[in-house]
């Protein structure tokens, strides 16, 4: 009853708060909804108490769902300590924004929908992350998309915010359409799509080999690298991340809640919760590896240049969901969630700050027109600073823990992959370090950039905004000191009780603890580095990033327009999708199909017709010369043939 | 109860209210009006809930045909008046009967002038169409699948739009075409099995080469029907000059005639034929996905947009339907159901805003959501499921036939999900130009949300959409034995016939 009802009250709220949102109003809808999930946040402790540290998993099937032949798809409730996990992460980040959003969307015109739609994603993401199968997994997935899609055009009047809504939904279905495929994989390879199943089975097909595309391949290959394009879609990878950073389009709260703590993170957890099919295919979890790597780095040299608060921090949580990824790519699926539920709680602490910070400019996100408001609003700032330290991965702090175990993964993996990984996560953390602090330094130090009005009114928040940062600043702060032994120490076997598996022949994770000292220590003294530069650059002699901007404008501006990754897809996919309709539209049906069909058939008829008519002149003659031309004919014909 | 003639009442009730709607006379034209109305939306709800007690009174473990009627008919022949339905076919009597009342009411307001005569053609038009999903026999068949396009050829050609008569004649022609070759097919087979009666066709094999030529026959007049590409373009024409309920009808129910024909005829009746051309459906199929999807991005026409949506999600029918994997064709069926309440609701969405402003020129509309925001609720719900979003209607269907084209040819059923992906871009830009965004136009800054009586027509709609997608096995179980048997049956001809081909070496 206590599982059930943590995953249904939040979506009760949502639909009590978005059906009877007029006659509750604001202030009603915001309690329904605040209660609901806090209730949920509450459960959580328990069910995570007794599923994750006693090791009681269970099961509960709700209702059934898809039944067609062998296909069997029930409703149902999964919970072991993988999902006791990101319930908690959920729930108490979800609970947390619901209750800064009270604060920070106290002037907007529609609460109750805004309001709704949180719960909503809520209710979406619980369903994804208790589900047990990969159907109702896709559910939770794309239920969490469409809230999201509601949440980035929440402000619908704005062109922008309609077109970030809809290029996230659809860059999202692209993943979603490999997923899809990734399912129907799975179910071709095992006949079922229940998780229990399939992790059962997947030790036999281990060596199966299917024909697919006619080619043939290794089989549980090919599904996990369906699935993955799933999740590169959700988690914004490289290639199909352009979503992410037109997603802060959206109110901050959603920034902080879907696109930085819990729905991205869908992706890492869905792999994570495949390890027992991902562990049989070494090519897969090499793309992941290099692909997640990539990412890590990428988004990190984007996240140098971009001048708007809320995108410097998209960026960074682009190339911590890369970080993620590789760790899963060297089967340290424990770190990576590790690291999810650290990030969770620092990214959510950094996004609501910015929040908190935008709110008190006046809406304003550039950050060239920030600066030296530390003094005026000294709590945020001092959270920003805490979320920050975290980010950056400073010893003790809560980054500190979960990326120093995924570098010292990625180089315990002892595979070249895994070389390449430890390499472009420590050129990111660098960077990471670097633009977190030229993001504090820009937004709180030097001189004021801001007008005089601006300014004159720059004040902080109310405490019903920062009560929740301070929740999640200690969770940014003890989350990895607490978690460590139980999620990647001595304890995680014990910990996990099976929810991830991992093969003998992929010991990343044991061989953490035998790394030389310099691989431990790398990370910590590029962040400081990082920290230092920013220093220097912004505070110290701010004349240089412009020289350097200068002097390689040709670099400077790739990384700033993002490796131009827009343009590319728009040139190769979008205009020409248009194109291409219409041509089909106007020449395919128009010209060719109604042309040479029904009209072009309707025409002809008319045309004969005439010629035709024109033959009944009504002169006798003409019909006298007619009949002798036929009697000549006939006449003609009978004697050729008559012999 | 099981004793009365319930698909015979079914099948003629509306005739009767019809009937009945004629007789109807009043110096006074509103007066006629209102009591043609109320009288059709009566008789459309009483069959409605007699078309609930067949559903009541089928079993649901039976393969076979069930409550079967029989009157001869032609003495002398087999011809004969026989009327049943299985697993398949009941769905098909009750969407027709559902959707028919919710017509009529949505009409309200919408048609004005001739309200006598329209009722009358809708009532008529119901008959046909549940008659031809009962009809046992090849020629009461014919006379109802035919006698569909007349109600529905005067409803366009007389309460349409200005490109009317275009629109009608393109329609009956085309359909026509197609169905005359049925016809000739049909006698063929009448010479050849000396019987009419479709459970017995469904028994006798056909000489191969024959097959050949009979399924390219009714392939002919299915394929319009369905419409498959490239005989597709009667739809967005006829969508776009009929009047909201006839769109309705239209897409929710004549659409699913040309699916039905090939579950009914095609696949049991010539089997063999359907294995060598499962490749031409499928590519027709696929085209049809794609290529009616990138078409509906770019259209300027609301109606027309949905109607090329409606022709891309067919295209998933007949994918499933061909694939002959339990899922496939499982899965069809449900996207035939789901199509017709998701595409009837988005056409009376469109008459919603058509009502009040008379364009359905996309550019004209824009930030409706500001003053109705129930209708945008609404709205989105249909898009979303339009997109076969998990949770309604939409996905069960498109999922399930994308996993039975899998399991056949994976080729297939990756083309066809790039429609996922299509299909979600031109719903969310339609949805986004016509809800979304500032209302900049003077003209729409007085629209008023739905009314209850809108509500009302919808509501059934919602219900049954999240009910589709939520608790599906309501839907699917009766299907299972029948769909089971059309399956084993296919199975059976194709190793027959594999058999004696290889006896023939």
């Amino acid at each position: 009853m206590m599982y059930v009802l943590a995953i249904f009250l939040p979506l009760l709220a949502s639909l009590v708060a978005g059906l009877f949102g007029r006659t509750l109003g604001d202030r009603g809808a915001q309690i329904v909804t605040c209660g609901a999930v806090g209730t949920s946040a509450l459960l959580s402790i328990p069910i995570f108490l007794t599923v994750a540290m006693e090791g009681h998993a269970v099961t509960i099937t709700l209702l059934s769902w898809i039944q067609s032949g062998t296909v069997d798809v029930s409703w149902a409730l999964k919970f072991d300590t993988l999902t006791a996990v990101m319930m908690i992460v959920v729930t108490w980040v979800s609970f947390m924004v619901h209750v800064y959003s009270v604060g920070y969307m106290s002037h907007d015109p529609s609460i109750p929908r805004f309001m709704s739609y949180l719960s909503l994603f809520t209710f979406a993401m619980l369903m994804l992350v208790t589900s047990d199968n990969l159907v109702q997994l896709f559910f939770g997935w794309e239920g969490v998309g469409v809230a999201s899609y509601l949440l980035i055009g929440f402000w619908y009047e704005k062109p922008s915010a309609c077109s970030a809504a809809i290029k996230a939904f659809l860059v999202n279905r692209v993943g979603d359409f490999g997923f899809a495929l990734g399912i129907f994989g799975a179910y071709f390879l095992f006949d079922t799509v229940s998780f229990d199943v399939i992790f059962a089975v997947a030790p036999e097909k281990a060596a199966a080999t299917v024909v697919f595309f006619g080619h043939e391949w290794h089989a549980i290959t090919i599904v996990c690298l369906l699935l993955f394009v799933g999740a590169m879609g959700k988690s914004a990878q490289l290639g199909l991340h352009t979503w992410l950073p037109d997603a802060m389009e959206g109110p901050t709260p959603v920034s902080a809640l879907i696109h930085a703590a819990t729905m991205v993170t869908a992706g890492v957890f869905m792999v994570a919760r495949m390890s027992p099919l991902f562990e049989y295919s070494a090519t897969a979890l090499m793309v992941v590896t290099v692909v997640g790597a990539a990412t890590a780095f990428f988004a990190a040299t984007v996240g140098c240049v971009q001048n708007d608060i809320k995108r410097v921090i998209a960026y960074s949580t682009c190339s911590q969901l890369g970080y993620m990824f590789f760790a899963i790519g060297v089967s340290a699926y424990q770190a990576a969630i590790f690291h999810l539920m650290t990030h969770a709680f620092f990214k959510a602490l950094l996004f609501l700050g910015a929040g908190s910070v935008i709110h008190a400019m006046s809406d304003e996100q550039d950050i060239r027109r920030m600066g030296g408001i530390w003094r005026h609003v000294k709590v945020t700032w001092a959270l920003m600073w805490i979320g920050s330290l975290a980010l950056a991965g400073i010893p003790f702090f809560a980054g500190y823990y979960s990326k120093d175990v995924i570098l010292e993964a990625a180089w315990a993996a002892g595979s070249p992959v895994g070389q390449m990984a430890y390499w472009l996560g420590i050129a990111a953390a660098f960077m990471t370090a670097f633009y977190s602090w030229r993001l504090l330094i820009l937004v709180f130090h030097g001189k004021p950039r801001a007008d005089e009005r601006v300014m004159a009114h720059v004040h902080e928040s109310p405490a019903v905004m920062i009560v929740p940062l301070l929740v999640l600043a200690t969770g940014a702060v003890f989350a990895g000191w607490v978690g460590y032994e139980l999620f990647v120490g001595h304890e995680q076997l014990h910990f996990w009780a099976g929810a991830i598996k991992n093969l003998p022949e992929h010991p990343a994770l044991e061989n953490v603890h035998h790394v030389p000292g310099w691989v431990a220590l790398a990370p910590t003294v590029v962040a400081v580095s990082g920290i230092t530069l920013a220093f220097i650059f912004y505070l110290v002699a701010p004349v240089l990033p412009g020289l350097l901007a200068k002097t390689f404008n040709g670099v400077y501006r790739f990384l700033l327009n993002k490796w131009y990754f827009d343009e590319l897809y728009d040139v190769l996919f979008v205009r020409p999708a248009f194109r291409l309709g219409r041509g089909l539209w106007k020449g395919g049906d128009g010209a060719l199909i109604d042309g040479v069909g029904p009209d072009g058939v309707a025409a002809a008829t008319r045309v004969i017709a005439a010629r035709v008519a024109r033959a009944q002149s009504g002169y006798l003659y003409h019909y006298a010369f007619a009949m002798l031309i036929g009697v000549a004919a006939f006449v003609t014909w009978y004697m050729f043939n008559a012999r | 109860m099981t004793d009365w003639p319930l698909l015979t009442i079914t099948t003629f009730l509306p005739l009767v209210g019809a009937l009945f709607i004629l007789t109807i006379r009043h110096d006074k034209a509103e007066v006629v009006a209102r009591n043609a109305r109320n009288v059709a939306l009566l008789t459309s709800l009483a069959t409605f809930v007699v078309s609930l007690a067949v559903y009541g009174a089928f079993d649901p473990k039976i393969a076979d045909f069930q409550l079967k009627e029989t009157v001869a008919w032609f003495p002398g022949t087999t011809i004969a008046y026989t009327m049943g339905v299985d697993g398949i076919s009941v769905w098909f009597v009750l969407l027709s009967t559902f959707l028919t009342p919710i017509c009529i009411l949505s009409s309200v307001g919408a048609v004005e002038s001739r309200v006598k005569e329209y009722m009358v053609a809708f009532l008529v038009l119901e008959t046909m169409m549940v008659g031809m999903f009962a009809a046992l026999d090849l020629v009461l068949f014919y006379v109802f699948f035919e006698g569909v396009l007349i109600p529905m050829f005067i409803i366009i050609g007389v309460w349409g739009g200005q490109r009317r008569v275009y629109a009608a004649f393109k329609l009956f022609l085309y359909t026509l075409a197609g169905s005359v070759l049925m016809l000739v097919a049909m006698l063929a087979m009448y010479i050849e099995a000396h019987t009419t009666d479709i459970p017995t066709l469904m028994g006798h094999s056909f000489p191969q080469a024959m097959q050949v030529w009979l399924w390219l026959a009714f392939f002919a007049s299915f394929a319009v029907k369905v419409p498959m590409w490239p005989v597709h373009t009667w739809l967005p024409d006829a969508h776009v000059e009929a009047p909201t309920a006839g769109s309705v009808i239209l897409a929710g129910v004549l659409l699913k005639m040309g699916a039905y024909g090939f579950i009914r005829f095609s696949i049991p009746m010539f089997p063999e034929a359907s294995v060598t051309f499962t490749p031409l459906i499928y590519t027709l199929s696929i085209v049809a996905v794609v290529y009616t999807s990138l078409v509906a991005l770019v259209q300027e026409d609301m109606k027309k947009l949905i109607a090329y949506s409606s022709i891309a999600h067919m295209g998933f029918v007949t994918i499933g339907i061909f694939s002959m994997t339990t899922q496939g064709v499982e899965g069809a069926l449900f996207q035939m159901l789901s199509h017709g309440v998701v595409s009837g609701a988005l056409f009376l969405c469109v008459g919603v805003v058509y009502d009040r402003m008379h364009t359905r020129e996309i550019t004209r509309y824009g930030g409706l959501v500001e003053r109705m925001p129930k209708y945008a609720v609404v709205f989105m719900l249909m898009t979303m499921a339009s997109v076969g979003l998990p949770g309604t209607s939409g996905f069960v269907g498109e999922f399930l036939v994308l996993l039975g084209a899998f399991q056949v040819n994976t080729w297939v059923s990756a083309f066809a999900a790039t429609g996922m992906v299509l299909g979600a871009a031109y719903m969310l830009l339609l949805y986004r130009r016509v809800v979304f965004g500032r209302m900049v136009r003077e003209d729409l800054k007085t629209i008023v949300d739905m009314s209850p009586r809108e509500l009302a027509v919808f509501a059934p709609l919602i219900v049954v959409v999240i009910w589709m997608g939520i608790y599906p096995p309501t839907f699917l179980d009766p299907m299972h034995a029948s769909v089971a048997k059309l399956i084993d049956n296919y199975g059976l001809a194709r190793a027959a016939a594999d058999a004696l081909t290889l006896a023939a070496r």
